[in-house]
């Protein structure tokens, strides 16, 4: 009789359900995985030691590719290490303008995890779905920041600009008929925040939609129920945070716990699983969607009544007005001084988080008191759940990685840096 | 129990004497800084003692002061710093243990928690920080056969080294680096007389 043995399998670099760029090393007897051992860092850009080189305003794009489906919960973190060592007041406008894309970003970032985790499992057609309600979202990036992806929109001291009070329209063109325009110009008669009251009305009702595909669902069930299975107690000394803590019952999220911005005044709740599996997982974060909505729809009626300044008026982190810069020469200098030498840090370090789509999301920044940060540590939040990996997908079936992986949602840009 | 600068000195004096060097408050978040032979037990008594109950290590990073603007130059080259969350007392605490260039060695806490793991290994790769303990220390995000580490001070930001393909030899192969670092506005330190200017 043949002898049987052990055998090692190469999941990646190029697997289209490796989420990226991870090369899994997995150690299987027969179908059943022994030993996972994920080899990262096949993206590795050094994003900390580039920004150690730059300026803080030149560092702040960095953030955008870090995460790049939850780009403005970076941006935040950096923001906010900046203003904590600075001493930086925001405007309660650009606190709530934040608040708003913040939640966006949580829903690009669950739709893109549920699109992509779904069609993994097998079920093609809520990829399709999702990434068409992806859109609408990304057309109010851009039209708030200009980029559809790399928004590089929040600043040190606030946001870029103000929201803006008309959105852009298609135009009629050989593909598309004057009534087939109009349709499409429907949500984008007013300002942005129409569109983004627009939008909330309808997503409600699609999140319904992706529920009915995949709730009740037998495969997806089979698929997701009992797999990757993680205790609370686990969870916390595997330093799990955000949907893959929640979902293993623990109730903690630093939007409640520890607010930042302007969430003590807002109207949420926080989703808690039960049994800390893969399905738990997806039921808190197609929860978390619902309650986005909620808090997108609070902070949308708030900007609408409440005009004011989106970025501080101190001049040494903020370039003054442009027609300001025309007649004073003080506004002049404090500009060029700004987009040359940049603004400096006392010396000092602090730890600023924030509740990313993917768990806490925190930059450690150290200043000497240059212009540039000293040392920036940036902690990913997907880091340690792929730690978690070999002891996730111990036991389970080599169908299971997938799943597994897929219900860590794990994107490489902020694992690797 | 709430955490202020008092009660952590307080209790981590009692229980380890002289082998706490100093706590430190800054914008409302504690230091404290630890030898590094007793992280480990430091760190076990705050996750086990029920006014700390640290139960999450939230990040380990390393920090090289080579260019540490005044550092005094006898001072240890590095820093391993710890960020630890208590989920039950809502609280956060930062540990740092200095070590010099010549042993740059700190006993490892993932038997105190689990997620060490992978960040011991990260600190390691990028500062050569040693963790004494750890059972599986590679390097986790630099290439295969990496040499140095990256984010030491004096390590250049352009590398030493560039891959390429070489269609003679038909693969791909490394070779010293032939771009240089192109930095536009240097490194200027705060000074009070021109920041109110």
């Amino acid at each position: 009789m043949a002898e049987i043995r052990n055998y090692t399998l190469n999941f990646g670099p190029q697997h289209p359900a490796a989420h990226g760029v991870l090369r899994l090393v997995l150690e299987l007897d027969g179908e059943v995985v022994e030993r996972a051992d994920p080899h990262v860092g096949l993206l590795h850009r050094g994003t900390e030691k580039l920004a150690e080189h730059k300026t803080y305003m030149q560092a702040l794009p960095y953030m955008d590719r870090l995460d790049y489906v939850s780009i403005l919960s970076n941006e935040h973190a950096f923001c906010r290490a900046v203003e904590a060592l600075r001493g930086i007041e925001v405007p309660e406008r650009a606190q709530y303008i934040r608040v708003m894309f913040d939640e966006i970003t949580r829903i690009l970032n669950h739709l893109m995890w549920l699109g992509a985790h779904a069609m993994d499992i097998g079920a093609m057609t809520m990829f399709l779905y999702t990434f068409r309600d992806r859109e609408i979202l990304m057309d109010a990036y851009e039209a708030a920041s200009g980029a559809r992806l790399h928004a590089n929109y929040y600043r040190p001291g606030g946001v870029n600009r103000d929201l803006p009070g008309a959105m852009p329209k298609y135009k009629p063109s050989k593909w598309h008929s004057e009534k087939d325009v109009e349709a499409m110009n429907a949500w984008r008669q007013g300002s942005l925040l129409d569109f983004i009251d627009a939008f909330v009305d309808y997503f409600p009702d699609r999140i319904d939609e992706f529920e009915t595909l995949l709730t009740d669902n037998r495969i997806w069930k089979q698929r997701t129920v009992g797999v990757g299975v993680v205790s609370p107690e686990r969870a916390k000394q595997l330093g799990f945070t955000g949907p893959m803590l929640r979902g293993s019952g623990v109730e903690w999220d630093l939007r409640k716990k520890q607010p930042y911005a302007v969430y003590d005044r807002l109207d949420f709740r926080v989703p808690v699983g039960t049994t800390g599996d893969s399905y738990d997982r997806y039921l808190v974060r197609i929860e978390e969607m619902r309650e986005s909505v909620k808090l997108i729809k609070q902070c949308a009626d708030w900007l609408r009544n409440n005009p004011g300044q989106v970025r501080t008026g101190d001049y040494k982190v903020s370039p003054p007005p442009r027609a300001e810069m025309k007649t004073s020469m003080e506004a002049l200098i404090h500009h060029f001084k700004l987009f040359t030498e940049g603004f400096h840090i006392p010396p000092g370090e602090t730890y600023q988080v924030v509740e990313h789509p993917k768990g806490e999301f925190g930059i450690y920044m150290v200043s000497d008191g240059a212009n540039k940060p000293y040392r920036m540590k940036i902690r990913a939040a997907g880091f340690p759940h792929l730690a978690a990996m070999d002891e996730m997908a111990k036991g389970h079936m080599l169908a299971d990685v997938v799943t597994i992986l897929g219900s860590q949602d794990i994107v490489f840009g902020e694992i690797d840096r | 129990m709430a955490l202020t600068h008092d009660t952590i000195e307080g209790s981590l004096r009692a229980k380890f004497s002289e082998a706490i060097q100093g706590v430190s408050e800054y914008l409302g978040e504690f230091t404290v800084e630890v030898p590094p032979e007793a992280i480990n037990e430091v760190c076990r008594f705050l996750r086990d003692d029920p006014d700390f109950a640290f139960d999450q290590l939230i990040d380990v990073c390393g920090v090289d002061y080579l260019a540490y603007k005044d550092y005094p130059a006898e001072a240890p080259r590095f820093a391993a710093v710890y960020h630890l969350l208590s989920l039950s007392h809502n609280h956060r605490l930062r540990l740092k243990a200095f070590v010099g260039e010549e042993r740059p060695v700190v006993p490892s806490v993932v038997d105190v928690w689990a997620s060490a793991n992978w960040f011991e290994r990260e600190a390691f790769d990028m500062f050569g920080i040693i963790f004494e303990g750890h059972p599986d220390l590679r390097r986790i995000l630099s290439d295969y056969g990496f040499a140095g580490h990256a984010f030491r001070k004096d390590f250049p930001l352009e590398g030493h080294v560039e891959m390429r393909y070489d269609p003679d030899r038909g693969r791909v192969v490394y070779q010293p680096v032939t771009i240089t670092e192109r930095n536009l506005v240097p490194r200027t330190h705060w000074q009070e007389a021109d920041e109110d200017g």
